[in-house]
């Protein structure tokens, strides 16, 4: 690094720029990472919070259009290696309160399952809100709101579940079946918690559809679009910033084409010059990125309360770690050209 | 003999036919002898230099330095060759840019990648001696751009010297001076050759300032003719 070190210092513009640029888009591929966390806590953190391994589906692989009935969840509880078979309605509703209205999403469950917060406490009368909801309609425990026009008592506001982006109100499944049309489902999918079960014979039996409660994610349909879109995205990003810093590293290579050249004839090895030119590309990206997931990091702190953004490690050292390894890859695919460099062009080569 | 080219044909590909760049030479420079080899453009001493400094490997004949037949040696150990026994003075100083005087000659003791504490601080100490020697004391904090074409000669000149090298090869090294400061290069590198013993070939197309060398050698369609021997060689 004795070269590489004196590089830097010497042509601090060129890499204050190339640095600036590795920080831009740190910051643009933290605030995306944190925006698409928070986006996809705000869609599906009601199911990944679900105790529950597996998701049976009636009908259709889809939150919105799946329907069980009473006798395929009975079916789901006799089965040999299913510890709890739960019931669980989906419904996007409006909740009023006092003037305020919003759109809220009614999960209802049975009184005492362990899938709802407070579900001891549910009651054909009385509802468990998230703290969103809570926030939203203005309403602490003991208050009333109206759901689907049925006047309800918030018996507890715990938890901060949500679901496609509306906030949850946890409902008995007595309370849920009113607020869909009458002869309505008697629940929406079956939250399963299996030790070995055969699914695959018990769906036939049942006439359902069982995915992982993670792969279930998919059924949520704005789910896969948004997260599909931002994903993109970023992918995108990281091609960008590999691609960047590889045409940079590759301009700087040619540039000292002619240095590399006296450094092999006086008799520099050219595993010593690429760890030389690796390490500087190392030294930049982690400055730019370390730069710009702290730029990302507090913006995305002082933001958190008016977007979805979820500043965790995952969501700030993953993309910074990933930007890191795109960058070096495309930084030695670049340098590699040194391998090429013929010292004999150092000999009467005008300068 | 510090440098011996025995039988040395060396041509390069011209279209459908080659080129002959060194026709059968053979020469040798012994220890402490400054030999300039001299011809017009294209004659074929930049070939000659570039076949001594293990650059390139001749099509035929050998090469001898410091008593080491480089025939055969592969790359690791020709860079192994050219780092610890020669010394490369290249046209118009090449000097890297971002270095410093002295750490034009301190980077030579990083160039293997080790760089060892002990090396790293021996190299700063003999830097400045060598600085010193050709009268660059005052100047090893200055950078290439802040220096003269004379003083950049002469810190190309310290920096080949840096690992004690067997053999000094010395590229052209007046062509970007004026006819003093050409002069007084030239000075230097006899002076040096003689104090510190190394098998030194000067190649240049310029005849002005060859007074003091120990012998000159005339090279034409790459084939050598003596011109000039001192009693000594």
């Amino acid at each position: 690094m004795f070269v590489a070190w004196r590089d830097l210092r010497f042509a601090k513009g060129r890499f204050a720029l190339m640095g600036t640029v590795i920080v831009l888009i740190t910051l643009l591929v933290g605030l995306l990472s944190g925006l698409t966390a928070g986006l996809g806590r705000q869609n599906v953190s009601a199911v990944t919070g679900l105790p529950a391994d597996r998701i049976a589906f009636g009908g259709e692989l889809s939150y919105a259009n799946s329907t069980v009935t009473e006798g395929q969840w009975r079916r789901w509880t006799r089965t040999p290696g299913v510890e709890a078979a739960e019931p669980l309605g989906v419904t996007t509703t409006r909740a009023t309160a006092g003037g305020r209205g919003v759109g809220v999403c009614a999960f209802g469950v049975r009184p005492g399952s362990d899938l709802a917060p407070d579900s001891d406490r549910l009651t054909d009368h009385a509802v468990v809100l998230s703290h969103s909801a809570a926030a939203d309609l203005g309403l602490t425990a003991g208050d009333t709101l109206t759901l689907a026009g049925q006047r309800l008592t918030v018996a507890s506001v715990t938890g901060d579940a949500s679901f496609s982006h509306t906030p949850v109100v946890w409902t008995s499944l007595d309370t849920w079946q009113r607020t869909a049309p009458p002869d309505g489902p008697f629940a929406t999918v079956i939250a399963l918690r299996t030790s070995g079960a055969d699914t695959a014979t018990a769906d036939r039996a049942a006439g359902t559809m069982t995915v992982e409660r993670d792969d279930s994610l998919s059924a949520i349909g704005s789910y896969s679009a948004e997260n599909g879109s931002l994903q993109l995205m970023r992918g995108f990003l990281f091609a960008i910033s590999a691609l960047v810093v590889g045409a940079f590293f590759t301009v700087w290579t040619i540039q000292r084409g002619a240095d590399i050249a006296i450094l092999k004839a006086l008799g520099a090895t050219t595993a010593t010059l690429l760890r030389d030119a690796l390490g500087q590309a190392a030294v930049l990206l982690a400055g730019g990125t370390v730069i710009g997931s702290g730029l990302a990091a507090g913006l995305g702190a002082a933001l958190a309360d008016t977007v979805p953004f979820l500043l965790t490690p995952r969501t700030v050292l993953v993309p910074a770690a990933v930007m890191i390894v795109l960058g070096m890859a495309g930084a030695a695919l670049s340098v590699r050209r040194i391998t090429a460099v013929d010292p004999l062009t150092a000999l009467g080569s005008a300068r | 003999m510090s440098l011996r080219l025995t039988d040395v044909t060396l041509t390069y590909p011209d279209g459908q036919s080659r080129l002959t760049a060194l026709d059968r030479v053979t020469f040798a420079v012994p220890a402490g002898a400054l030999a300039a080899v001299v011809g017009p453009s294209g004659s074929g001493k930049s070939s000659l230099l570039a076949v001594a400094a293990t650059l390139i490997a001749p099509d035929s004949g050998t090469v001898t330095v410091a008593g080491a037949d480089t025939t055969g040696l592969g790359r690791a150990a020709l860079t192994d060759l050219r780092r610890h026994t020669i010394g490369i003075v290249f046209q118009q100083s090449n000097l890297l840019p971002s270095l410093t005087a002295a750490e034009q000659l301190r980077v030579m003791a990083h160039l293997d990648g080790r760089g060892r504490a002990g090396a790293r601080t021996r190299a700063r100490t003999r830097a400045l001696d060598l600085l010193d020697a050709v009268g660059l004391a005052g100047q090893a904090h200055r950078r290439p751009h802040q220096l003269s074409g004379g003083q950049r000669q002469r810190v190309t000149i310290a920096r080949a010297l840096m690992n004690d090298p067997t053999v000094l090869l010395v590229d052209e090294p007046t062509s970007a001076l004026d006819n003093d400061r050409g002069a007084a290069v030239v000075d230097l590198l006899t002076r040096l050759t003689h104090e510190r013993g190394t098998a030194t070939v000067l190649v240049t197309h310029d005849r002005t300032h060859l007074g003091a060398v120990d012998r000159i050698v005339g090279v034409h369609d790459g084939r050598l003719r003596e011109e000039m021997v001192t009693e000594s060689q």
